[in-house]
This record gives C-alpha cells, sequence and structure tokens, in this order.
C-alpha cells in the first residue's frame, strides 16, 4: 500500500468536522425518539396527553431525523471527506460548502419544530411542508454543484467507485424530492400535492423507495468503498464487479417503487414491472456486499482486534440480509403476508440500524481522530462495547418485528370454517404486545451506544492535541 | 395510455434488463489490460482495486434472474398488454361499486372470470360458504337470536365490520349509539334492525337552532328544559322559558320530547345520550346541531349476512 502525500493539498475539513459532530448528535436524537414513540405503542400514556407528543407527529419525527439529519449528514460528511481525499484537491464551490452545512442543519430544525407542530404533507418521508421543501432543493443543488465542481477539478485521472456511488446518490435524491414534492401551496404552512389518486401513490413510493435505494443503499456504498478498505488497509477485492453492480444497481433501482403497492388501484403491469425489477436487484445489491467482504481476505485477523473494523464489516452482513429480504418481499405472494405487518418495519431497522447506522457508526470512529489531530479515539474499548449493545439492540428489534409481523400475517388471513376471519384487528394488537416490549429493549440499547458514543467523540475532541496515540499491534 | 406510453415503457424495462445482461457479459470477459488478480495500478488515497474477475456463482445467478425477468414479463404482462396468461388482480378501469358488480357479470357472462383473481377467489368463497349463510338466512331473526352457533357467527361479522364505531361489545361511543341496550333510534324490532344495516340510516339530522332560539339565552333555556326531562335539576326559571320554546323542538321529539322513531329523533327523557348528556354538550348539540350517519352494508355484506348480524345485534338486547 502507498500511504499518500495529504500534507500538499489544503483539504476543506472545516464542514467535515462540522457533519461529523452532527451525525452523532443527530444520531443520539433520532433514536432516542425511536425508543419514545416504541414505548408509547405499548404505553399509550406516554405521549401526555399533549398532541404534539402523539405518535402520529413523533413517528414522522422520527423518521426524518433519523434519514435526513443522522444518515444524511453522515453522508455528507463522508463525501466530502472522501472526494476530497479521493481526487486529492480541497472542495469547489468555497462559501456555498458552509452554505450547504448550515443550510442544511436548517431543514432539519425546521423539521423537529413543524412536525411536531403537526405541520405535514402527509407524504410519508416527505412530511415537510413546501418552504422546508424549498430550501431542501436549494440545499440538495448546492451539494450537487460542491460535489461535481471538486470532481472536475480532480488531481487524479480516474473517478473512484465510492464517487461514483456519492455522485449517483446526490444527483437521483435531488430529481426524486423535486419531483415528489411538487404542490401547490394554499397557505404559508399547507400545500396540496399536484399528483391525484393512484399517480400520488406512484409517484409518492418511487421517490420513498428510492430514497432507500439511492439515499440509503448508493450512499452508503460511496462510503463502504472508501472505509472499509482504508480501515483494512487492503485493496479492493473487484474493479470490474464495482462496475457491473454500481450500474446494474443504479438502472433497476429505479424501478422498484410500485412493490409498495401491490394489490392497490395500481394497474397490475406496473406492480408486475415492479416486482420484477426487484428481484432482478437482488444480486446487483448482494455485488456491493461480496465486494466490500471480499476486500477483507488475509486481513480477517484484523476483525479480533478492531472493533471498528467489526462495525464495517456486520454492517455488510446486515446489508445482504436485508437486500435479500427486500426482493423476497416484493414477491407478490410474499407481500400479500407481508404487506402492512411489522415484518416491513423489521426489514427495514434491518437496513436502517444493521446496514446505515453500523456503516456510518464505523466511518465516524474512523473519521473523528483524524479530523480532530489524534492517532486514535479516546477509548477503544467503549467503541467495542458500543459495537455489542448495537448488535445485540439490531438482533432484538428485527427479530422480534420478524416474529410480530408474520403473527400478524397469519392472523389477519385466518378463516373459520364459515369463511369469517377468526381474529378481530385488535386481537392481533394484543398477540404484539410483547415483541413491542422486545424492541423497545433492543431500542434502548441502540440507544445507550449511541450516547457512549457521543461520549467518548467528545473526550476525543477535547483531548490534548496529538495525546491520543494508535495503538500499536503486538 | 396512448401507444406512445406504451412503447416507451417497454423500451425502458426491456432496454434496462437487455443492458444489465449486455453489461454482465462484457465484464466476465477481461477487458482491463491488467492480469487477473493484481492491481488496477491506480492508487486512491491509498486505495487500490483488483482485477479479480466476477465470483462465478455470483454472475450465473444474476443471468437466470434477467433470464427468469423475460419470462416472468410475457406471462404476466407489460405496458398495456396484459402478457400470455392474461391475469389481472382484479376488473379495472372502475369507477364504482356498480360498475365493477357490472364488469363482473359481463366477464362471467364471458367465461373468463376466472382469469380475474379477484372474482376468482370471490367466487369460490361464495360456492363454499354460501350455503351456511343461505341456511341461516332462511330463518327467522328471532329464531337465529336463541342459536349459540349462529350468533358467533354474526358476533364475528359484528367484531370485523360494525365495532369499529360501535365497540368490541356493542357499546357504543360518543355519536355512536349502544346497541346493547333498549333504547332505538329507529327501532329495535328484528325488522327495524336489519332495515337499518341493510339500508342505513340518514336522520335528517338535528337543525343548528341558535338563530331560530334567538340566540344564546335560547339555547341556554331549552338545554335546561331539555335537562329536566330525564328528572334532573336545573335552574327553573331556566326551565320555564325553554319549556316555551321547545313546541320548535317538539315536531321530532314530540310534546313529551319520547322523540320519533320513524324520524330517528332521540328519546330526551331516558338520560341515554348519544353525544353526552353535560350541560355543555347538550347546548353544543342545541346550538350546532348534529348529523350522524350509518351506512348502508347491503352491497358490502350481503342480505345473508346482514340477516345473520341483525340476529346478533337483536339479541344483545333481549334478555
Amino acid at each position: 500500500m502507498t500511504t499518500s502525500n495529504t500534507s500538499a493539498v489544503d483539504y476543506n475539513f472545516d464542514v467535515v468536522r462540522q457533519f461529523t459532530v452532527m451525525t452523532v448528535i443527530w444520531g443520539i436524537f433520532g433514536t432516542l425518539v425511536g425508543v419514545l414513540i416504541a414505548a408509547q405503542l405499548i404505553w399509550p400514556a406516554l405521549n401526555f396527553d399533549t398532541p404534539w407528543l402523539t405518535y402520529s407527529r413523533l413517528r414522522p419525527l422520527h423518521t426524518n431525523v433519523v434519514i435526513f439529519a443522522f444518515g444524511t449528514s453522515a453522508l455528507f460528511a463522508t463525501s466530502y471527506y472522501v472526494v476530497q481525499r479521493t481526487c486529492q484537491t480541497r472542495l469547489f464551490g468555497g462559501k456555498l460548502v458552509a452554505f450547504t452545512f448550515w443550510g442544511w442543519q436548517a431543514v432539519i430544525v425546521a423539521a423537529v419544530i413543524t412536525l411536531p407542530l403537526g405541520y405535514t404533507s402527509s407524504k410519508e418521508y416527505a412530511e415537510m411542508e413546501w418552504p422546508i421543501d424549498i430550501l431542501l432543493a436549494v440545499v440538495w443543488i448546492s451539494y450537487a454543484i460542491v460535489f461535481f465542481g471538486t470532481l472536475v477539478k480532480r488531481k487524479v485521472s480516474h473517478i473512484y467507485v465510492a464517487n461514483w456511488f456519492f455522485g449517483a446518490f446526490i444527483l437521483v435524491i435531488m430529481v426524486l424530492h423535486i419531483g415528489n414534492s411538487m404542490a401547490i401551496p394554499i397557505s404559508a404552512m399547507k400545500s396540496y400535492s399536484i399528483y391525484s389518486g393512484a399517480i400520488d401513490a406512484m409517484m409518492q413510493w418511487w421517490y420513498g423507495h428510492n430514497a432507500v435505494g439511492f439515499l440509503l443503499t448508493a450512499g452508503f456504498l460511496g462510503m463502504m468503498y472508501y472505509f472499509v478498505p482504508k480501515q483494512a488497509e487492503r485493496p479492493v477485492y473487484s474493479y470490474r464487479l464495482s462496475i457491473v453492480h454500481f450500474w446494474a444497481l443504479i438502472s433497476l433501482y429505479i424501478w422498484a417503487g410500485p412493490h409498495h403497492l401491490h394489490y392497490t388501484a395500481l394497474p397490475d403491469w406496473v406492480q408486475t414491472v415492479g416486482m420484477t425489477m426487484s428481484i432482478v436487484l437482488f444480486l446487483p445489491s448482494w455485488g456491493g456486499m461480496i465486494n466490500g467482504i471480499m476486500t477483507l481476505s488475509g486481513a480477517w485477523h484484523k476483525l479480533r482486534t478492531d472493533p471498528i473494523l467489526r462495525f464495517l464489516i456486520v454492517s455488510l452482513s446486515f446489508y445482504g440480509m436485508s437486500t435479500f429480504e427486500g426482493p423476497m418481499m416484493a414477491i407478490k405472494s410474499v407481500n400479500a403476508l407481508s404487506h402492512y405487518t411489522d415484518w416491513t418495519i423489521g426489514h427495514v431497522h434491518s437496513g436502517a440500524l444493521g446496514w446505515v447506522a453500523m456503516i456510518s457508526i464505523g466511518a465516524m470512529y474512523h473519521l473523528i481522530p483524524i479530523l480532530f489531530n489524534q492517532g486514535r479515539m479516546y477509548s477503544i474499548r467503549m467503541i467495542n462495547v458500543h459495537f455489542w449493545l448495537h448488535t445485540s439492540g439490531v438482533i432484538l428489534y428485527i427479530v422480534a418485528m420478524w416474529i410480530s409481523g408474520v403473527m400478524q400475517g397469519l392472523m389477519w388471513r385466518a378463516v373459520n370454517t364459515d369463511g369469517t376471519l377468526t381474529y378481530s384487528f385488535v386481537e392481533s394488537l394484543t398477540a404484539s404486545y410483547p415483541f413491542y416490549f422486545i424492541r423497545f429493549i433492543g431500542g434502548v440499547l441502540v440507544v445507550s451506544g449511541f450516547i457512549l458514543m457521543g461520549y467518548n467523540m467528545l473526550k476525543t475532541i477535547y483531548a490534548k492535541d496529538g495525546s491520543l496515540q494508535p495503538v500499536e499491534e503486538t | 395510455m396512448s401507444s406512445f406510453w406504451n412503447i416507451w415503457i417497454w423500451v425502458l424495462t426491456l432496454g434496462s434488463l437487455v443492458g444489465c445482461f449486455l453489461l454482465l457479459r462484457w465484464c466476465l470477459n477481461d477487458h482491463t489490460g491488467v492480469k487477473e488478480g493484481e492491481s488496477m495500478g491506480h492508487s486512491f488515497d491509498g486505495i487500490e482495486e483488483l482485477n479479480n474477475p466476477l465470483p462465478k456463482w455470483w454472475s450465473t445467478f444474476f443471468l437466470c434472474t434477467i433470464v427468469w425477468a423475460f419470462g416472468y414479463l410475457s406471462l404476466y404482462g407489460l405496458g398495456g398488454w396484459g402478457g400470455l396468461l392474461g391475469w389481472k388482480s382484479s376488473n379495472q378501469g372502475i369507477l364504482s361499486l356498480a360498475e365493477s358488480k357490472a364488469k363482473t357479470v359481463a366477464s362471467l357472462a364471458e367465461g373468463s372470470a376466472f382469469l380475474v383473481q379477484y372474482d376468482r377467489e370471490m367466487a369460490q368463497a361464495d360456492a363454499k360458504y354460501g350455503p351456511i349463510f343461505a341456511a341461516y338466512a332462511a330463518r327467522s331473526i328471532e329464531d337465529l337470536a336463541t342459536d349459540e352457533q349462529a350468533l358467533k357467527v354474526g358476533q364475528r361479522i359484528f367484531i370485523q365490520n360494525c365495532s369499529q364505531c360501535h365497540g368490541s361489545d356493542a357499546h357504543g361511543t360518543t355519536g355512536f349509539p349502544n346497541l346493547a341496550d333498549k333504547d332505538w333510534l329507529y327501532g329495535g324490532s328484528p325488522q327495524a334492525i336489519k332495515e337499518s344495516i341493510m339500508n342505513g340510516r340518514k336522520s335528517s339530522g338535528m337543525m343548528a337552532w341558535l338563530g331560530a332560539l334567538g340566540g344564546e339565552q335560547g339555547v341556554k333555556e331549552v338545554a335546561a328544559y331539555v335537562i329536566s326531562l330525564s328528572g334532573r335539576s336545573v335552574d327553573p326559571e331556566l326551565a320555564k322559558a325553554g319549556q316555551g320554546k321547545f313546541a320548535l323542538c317538539a315536531g321530532c321529539h314530540g310534546t313529551e320530547g319520547k322523540g320519533n322513531i320513524a324520524l330517528g329523533a332521540p328519546n330526551l327523557t331516558d338520560n341515554i345520550w348519544l353525544y353526552g348528556g353535560s350541560k355543555r354538550v347538550i347546548e353544543e348539540s342545541i346550538r350546532n346541531g348534529r348529523a350522524g350517519v350509518m351506512p348502508a352494508w347491503k352491497d358490502i355484506l350481503g342480505e345473508e349476512k346482514v340477516h345473520l348480524v341483525s340476529a346478533y345485534v337483536y339479541s344483545l338486547s333481549q334478555d
């Protein structure tokens, strides 16, 4: 391995530092809200009879904060870091760079205030009302200018694979957000979508599923392609595999939305295409996992001592699991059982907590010491504890949701000999309570891990410059 | 959809799949000019990439899914073409329940109903369970109300269709009548209950009386009188004034306030309150009026099941 000479380039790490710190803070906040609403499903009194603490308002707050505040801040931080390091050049855009940070935080703070107040466009994962949507679009276009501008002025001949994924993520999210959020305002904080009926639903899930595909998958694959080889100190396994799986992934993912609308008013052929593409998508998705895990060839022993690498590799296992589960759930007959049950929630969290959060956490632990002039994090032991807290939390969460989801699906379709349904909805809800409790415990473990991470980060930032030396391998 | 858009869909869908296939084929062979297993020769911040071949199991599996995709799309259709199987999940282009039923009858006549999954499953269910409900429908509601097995089935239908408003125990909630007491807005005979479920009830509505009563004072007076009807103590002055104005209400609720089941006007003397019996709520009812709707179930459940639910509901108020 060659080590690059970084001192020659004056990188802009200020914005990376800002986004990194905010990633951890929003991670704690977003998962805390998640645990609160998980608890409300068991103890409804926890909304304290206040409208702004009801499940209906906090659930969008939870999803928006974890996706756009935590996840996207992590993507901002890592894409800005990676694009500079792999292009050997400072970020393009001058003051625009700082604008993307402050603008993005403004979007999030606006969401954190308006969602609990009940302002919502009622489109899932796109609940923010039109003034915030416009700000979001402006910030996102600025992000694209900064990122692609930096690619243009790169000092190396090729564009590294991580940047392909970051680039696809930035472009497609821009198109999706602007396309889906088209609305006619009727007052300062209320608007109506320009789409109606089945078309509105189709637009919404074209957006919704590709927020998963391009933000939560492609974006984080970009992160993976830098931090896994970097942390493992090994070359990427297969260049050719990265070409096939990149182009196949982005060309197929964009079709997958209709699998959220099986057996609805959507035309049959649209559902058929959505299911077909979702299944063909399975192998291209796994291409990323194979490339990441095989990169570790010859370095497996590092997993014994390096909890950061452990985060990265386990995240890839969860990625592989949920990208197998997704195409399977997209099959119409499987979907007939799984749709509207907790199985979907389990699937989402195996992707969100297993893949997205773990790869981000690993990347942040790699980044924080570098950004704050230290040789390592304040405590490696704490990273290890965080790893086990997080992993056991995620497993409790998804296993509980699998069981309760499949159980709900079976209860809803059970019929008596006279053709009437065996169970009422309330009975399936009562049966789910034990699993809601297990999910809550899992969530508490995840939040504890995040809080530990916050403490570890603070101790690293406030340690004397260079006082934390890397541990020598013996 | 116009043929332009159909062609658009065909080109994009098949183009994506063919594109994936060509890309895969191209990358199966080594075009990099670098020996397999060696570094591509570029380094990004110290990261190199190896020229390893695609895992064989992976590329074979990928190829299989692409082949499967063409097969599946030919069977189930794409962009305006119904596919070789001609399968449909339900009748499409439907704007109302009536249209849906007409289309089902039409496709049955054509002998193609079994291509429509919804129709097929409904027909199967009707064939299997229809006789059970037909047998119940042949018996009177009074008779069924004493048959434990019939009531069980009726209760299940109730739980799945009626409990959302009337509650799992049929005791109702604010705005939705309690079905387990002896107080009936539209009558509690088996026939009246069945009629309520079959065709629904849409009361002509309790009017908003604020204007006609000459403002807030009038509302307060009438409310006081109404409260006094069920024997609760009120300001006698107010109630007396209200009694004078109650003539306006008597048209529906009767001169004694005992209600009228022909109009669905509630009895005001029994201390059973659909929307709540506090002074504040009664004043609100008089001031702004009320309107409740019971939907018609004959098209959703069909008469035989309605008959059985009627028996269950009827049984709730029989001792």
